[in-house]
C-alpha cells in the first residue's frame, strides 16, 4: 500500500495518537493516504472509530510485533 | 476553573451512597456500550474524545451546572485533555484518576459481620467488574477466598488486622478474572486450595479441595465446610462458614444463577447445575447468608455496598431457583446466553499456569464486566 505520508506515533498514549493523526490528515489532499504507526492498545479501536466519524476510509490495518499500523485515505 | 482528579474509591462511595454524578465518558462508543461505570443515580453522556479535539463548545449545553461532572476514559490521558478544555470554557470538572483501568482494579473492603467465637468476615467489592472476594479473620489467622490479581490489597489488609494468611481458596477455576490466589499463597506460605476436578490441567501444586473438607481458621474453630456444587464448572465448590455464611462462588448469585458454558460444556453441566441449585442448596439452612463471587447489576448491592442475602429470600425471589420445568431450565442456561467474558479462554489458561502474560496484558484481558451469570 502506497502512502503519501508516514506518521510515527509509537510510544504515545491516548489522546496523542489521534491528535497527531488528525493534524497530519489536515495537511493531505482528499484521496491521499496517511500511514500511521502506534503502540497504544486503545488507539486500535479509537483510530478506527475516528476514521469513520471523520468521513475518512480505513483502507488497511495490520498488527506487527506490538505496532499497530493504519492506512487511512482522506475523505472529501 | 479547576480540574480535579477523582479517585476510584470516591466514585465507589457515590455508588454505595446512591449519590448523584454526571459522567462524561469520552471513550469510543463501542467500548462505552460494552462496559461503563454503573451507579443508581448517575447520569451519562458519551462523546468520544476525538470528536472534542477542536473544542468542547458543542457539548457545553449538555452538561449540568448543578451536578458534579466526572470525565472518564480508558486510562485517564484523554479525560484530562477533555477536562482541561472544559475548564478553559469555565466549568469545574473532575476526571477519573487512572481511568477505567483503575476502575476495573479498585477493591472496596466491606465488613459483612462477626463470627460466633470472635473474628470477622470481609467482602472485597470489585465495583467496576462485579467480582467479590472474601477474607475470614479469626484469632490472628486469615483465609482468603476468590482473590483477585491485585494481591497487595489482601496482604496489606491482613497485615492491618494483625492476621497471618494461612489458607487461600478458589471456589473454581475462574474464566472472567485472573486469580491472585496462587500468588498470595506463594508470598505468605499459605496453603492454596483448588477443586481437583477444575485443576486437571494446572501446572502447579495445590491442595485438593473436596466436598467434606473442614478447614479451621484461628484457634476458635471457625469451620470452613466445603460443599461440592458443580455446574458453573465441573469442580465448583461452595463453602459454609461458621454455620452462618454460604459462599456460593459462581453457582448462585443474588439475582441470577451461574452459567454452565464458559468451559465449553454447557449441555453436559446443566444437570449438575440444577442438582446443585435445586437439591444440594435446598438441604441447607434457609438462614444462611449467601455471599456470591459476583454481582451483575448495581441493584444487587445492599445499603452498605455489600452483596449478600439470606438463602431463604433467594429461594423466594431468584428467578433461576424457581423454574419447575427441567426443560425450561435447560433452555435458560444454554440458549440466548449473554456474550462471554473478554478473553475468557486466555484467562482460564492463565489461571491454570499455562500462560504467564505480563501485568499490562493481564489488565487488558480483564477489561469489561464479568458476565458469569444468566438471569
Amino acid at each position: 500500500m502506497e502512502a503519501t505520508k508516514l506518521l510515527d506515533a509509537k510510544g504515545f498514549a491516548c489522546p496523542m495518537p489521534i491528535v497527531r493523526t488528525k493534524k497530519a490528515m489536515n495537511e493531505l489532499e482528499s484521496g491521499q493516504v496517511l500511514e500511521v504507526h502506534t503502540t497504544d492498545k486503545g488507539s486500535k479501536n479509537d483510530i478506527t472509530a475516528w476514521t469513520k466519524s471523520g468521513g475518512h476510509e480505513l483502507v488497511k490495518q495490520e498488527d506487527e510485533n506490538g505496532v499497530y499500523k493504519f492506512w487511512i485515505k482522506k475523505g472529501e | 476553573m479547576a480540574v480535579n482528579a477523582m479517585k476510584a474509591t470516591e466514585v465507589t462511595k457515590r455508588v454505595f451512597n446512591k449519590e448523584e454524578l454526571f459522567i462524561l465518558d469520552v471513550r469510543n462508543t463501542e467500548d462505552y456500550q460494552d462496559w461503563k461505570i454503573e451507579g443508581e443515580n448517575f447520569e451519562y453522556l458519551n462523546i468520544p474524545y476525538f470528536e472534542l479535539l477542536d473544542g468542547v463548545e458543542g457539548i457545553l449545553d449538555k452538561l449540568p451546572t448543578d451536578k458534579d461532572v466526572l470525565v472518564v476514559c480508558a486510562k485517564e490521558g484523554s479525560s484530562i485533555f477533555v477536562a482541561e478544555e472544559l475548564s478553559e470554557a469555565g466549568l469545574t470538572v473532575s476526571y477519573l484518576e487512572g481511568g477505567m483501568k483503575a476502575w476495573s482494579e479498585h477493591l472496596e473492603p466491606v465488613k459483612i459481620g462477626d463470627l460466633k467465637n470472635g473474628g470477622e468476615v470481609y467482602q472485597f467489592v470489585r465495583i467496576g467488574k462485579g467480582c467479590l472476594s472474601y477474607m475470614i479473620i479469626s484469632n490472628g489467622e486469615a483465609a482468603i477466598i476468590d482473590a483477585t490479581r491485585m494481591t497487595d490489597i489482601f496482604t496489606d489488609f491482613a497485615d492491618s488486622k494483625g492476621a497471618k494468611i494461612t489458607h487461600v481458596f478458589d471456589t473454581h477455576l475462574h474464566a472472567d478474572h485472573i486469580s491472585g490466589g496462587r500468588k498470595i499463597a506463594e508470598k505468605t506460605n499459605a496453603m492454596y486450595w483448588l477443586p481437583p476436578m477444575d485443576a486437571t490441567e494446572v501446572t502447579f501444586k495445590y491442595e485438593p479441595l473436596e466436598g467434606g473438607n473442614v478447614i479451621k481458621i484461628g484457634n476458635t474453630a471457625i469451620g470452613i465446610h466445603a460443599l461440592y456444587t458443580p455446574g458453573h464448572t465441573i469442580g465448583s465448590t461452595s463453602f459454609v462458614v461458621d454455620e452462618k455464611y454460604l459462599l456460593s462462588g459462581d453457582i448462585l448469585f443474588i439475582d441470577s444463577i451461574g452459567r454452565p458454558d464458559l468451559a465449553g460444556l454447557a449441555e453436559d453441566w446443566v444437570g449438575d447445575l440444577r442438582e446443585s441449585l435445586y437439591k444440594r442448596y435446598r438441604e441447607l439452612s434457609e438462614d444462611l447468608v449467601v455471599l456470591p463471587a459476583h454481582f451483575m447489576i448495581i441493584e444487587e448491592l445492599n445499603e452498605d455496598g455489600s452483596v449478600g442475602k439470606k438463602l431463604g429470600d433467594l429461594f423466594a425471589e431468584n428467578h433461576g431457583l424457581n423454574i419447575k420445568n427441567e426443560e425450561e431450565f435447560r433452555r435458560l442456561v444454554t440458549e440466548n446466553l449473554p456474550p462471554q467474558p473478554n478473553a475468557y479462554q486466555e484467562i482460564r489458561k492463565t489461571n491454570m499456569g499455562k500462560i504467564t502474560p505480563d501485568e499490562e496484558e493481564q489488565r487488558e484481558m480483564e477489561i469489561g464486566p464479568n458476565r458469569c451469570a444468566v438471569r
